[in-house]
């Protein structure tokens, strides 16, 4: 195994160029493990620790860029106001030992179904910004998860940024584990009301081979809530989604729960998840 | 490959450091601290939290590699030799050590809890500071009290 250490993203790109075959490591949590537990051994890692531009996020307009390095501890105390929904799931992951050297970037390049910060990335329509040294490409995150821990990034690139865009409604992240901390999603759901455009976004984790939107719940829901007159939810409607979004996943029985289970517990939190987003919608606008 | 790292304060070099081995390896088997434990070796545990630039981590995720150059303190460098730290001290009274396998972890991650309070933490959140921290005799009801014990005599009584 070769440990390759770039200073400079300059530096990284090439280097992943000439190595296509290196794994990129940024926090270790999951990387780390694969290799401690001999799950699998990579021909390279390539520490991107040293790399700074990487701990940087900024604000472009509507858009946060939030770079490849920044850790979920950092956006939880930097960004959960602009992004409520990822902040959310970003308190779910591991402990703060884990929570302290992860990152955004980290779970997306692992691309394990179960990763928490997948549903709130697919609620809010996050981009992600690969780069190579022949250039940068904009994945939309629908775009990019391509089965059980794959991904359509190249081989020879690497995730520079994750661009979610800056809240304009409610955001709400929901997960069922064993205990509140410590746990890899049984099932997750996030939704993300987007009210200027009338628009509803929904993600599901670890409850189909890649992380999904529920693309029918969406439009059904945004039809159906009142958006201008604030009218309280329908309870039929709120169920309605509940079921909507649990004939999107398509889950399996695994160690961590069986597959009708998981649908149950999908319609549960969705609907409660919505109860959560309309209240807060409904309440700040009459306020 | 060699590896350059300053640990509790004292510049140190690891040599035959195979490229995917993990800080922790390296602290125990290559520099002789064997104070973090190895237990889970996938971050669920917590036995084997060090500082990382004065941040707490699993030493277990972090590859040998990416400490080049940087600064680890481990639970035998929060006091100097033969003294204990005030969180080391607030365990041994509070009984808060059985096995005492989670012990160093768990000091490391309270200390910084402690650290990074303004007083006493509440109940709610010592717990959180601490979820990562898995312990198999105490109850963890001992452990609290360890936790409050010191934060008040480092920080003052809660305001």
């Amino acid at each position: 195994m070769d440990f390759l250490r770039p200073l400079t993203w300059d530096e990284a790109l090439a280097l992943k160029a000439g190595r296509p075959d290196a794994t990129p490591i940024q926090g270790g949590t999951d990387v780390m493990v694969e290799i401690n537990l001999d799950k699998g051994r990579p021909a390279a890692l390539l520490d991107l620790n040293p790399v700074t531009e990487l701990t940087a996020w900024s604000q472009e307009g509507p858009v946060l860029r939030i770079g490849a390095g920044v850790t979920y501890a950092r956006l939880i105390d930097e960004l959960g106001s602009l992004l409520p929904g990822l902040a959310q799931a970003s308190r779910t992951v591991g402990s703060p030992q884990i929570r302290n050297r992860g990152t955004v970037a980290g779970n997306l390049g692992a691309a394990s179904p179960a990763g928490d910060s997948h549903p709130p990335l697919l609620a809010t329509g996050a981009i992600v910004e690969a780069e190579s040294v022949r250039g940068t490409r904009m994945i939309p995150i629908t775009e990019f998860y391509a089965g059980v821990k794959r991904h359509t990034l190249e081989p020879d690139e690497l995730i520079r940024a994750v661009r979610v865009p800056v809240a304009t409604g409610p955001q709400y992240f929901s997960k069922i584990g064993t205990r509140n901390a410590m746990v890899i999603a049984v099932c997750s759901f996030a939704i993300a009301l987007h009210p200027e455009e009338r628009r509803v976004g929904t993600g599901i984790g670890s409850a189909a081979p890649t992380p999904r939107r529920a693309p029918v719940a969406e439009d059904f829901l945004a039809s159906e809530l009142d958006w201008e007159g604030h009218r309280p939810l329908d309870p039929e409607t709120a169920l309605r989604f509940g079921e909507m979004v649990a004939a999107a996943a398509s889950p399996i029985d695994d160690v961590r729960g069986r597959a009708d289970y998981r649908v149950h517990s999908l319609a549960v939190m969705a609907r409660r998840t919505l109860g959560w987003a309309w209240n807060e919608y409904t309440g700040r606008r009459q306020a | 490959m060699r590896v350059n790292v300053s640990v509790n304060g004292e510049p140190m070099a690891a040599d035959d450091v195979w490229e995917g081995e993990s800080l922790l390896y390296v602290l125990r088997e290559r520099l002789g601290l064997p104070g973090a434990k190895n237990a889970c070796e996938q971050g669920e545990c917590g036995s084997c939290t060090v500082y990382l630039d004065g941040t707490p981590v699993c030493a277990c995720l972090v590859a040998a590699g990416q400490v080049e150059g940087r600064d680890v303190v481990t639970v035998e460098g929060l006091a100097p030799a033969g003294e204990l730290d005030e969180v080391q001290r607030a365990f041994v009274e509070a009984g808060a050590v059985q096995c005492g396998f989670c012990t160093p972890g768990l000091i490391v991650q309270a200390h910084s809890l402690i650290e990074s309070s303004p007083g006493v933490p509440d109940d709610a959140e010592i717990r959180e500071a601490l979820a990562g921290n898995l312990c198999r005799c105490t109850g963890y009801e001992k452990i609290l009290d360890a936790v409050r014990l010191a934060a008040a005599r480092k920080n003052g009584p809660a305001s």
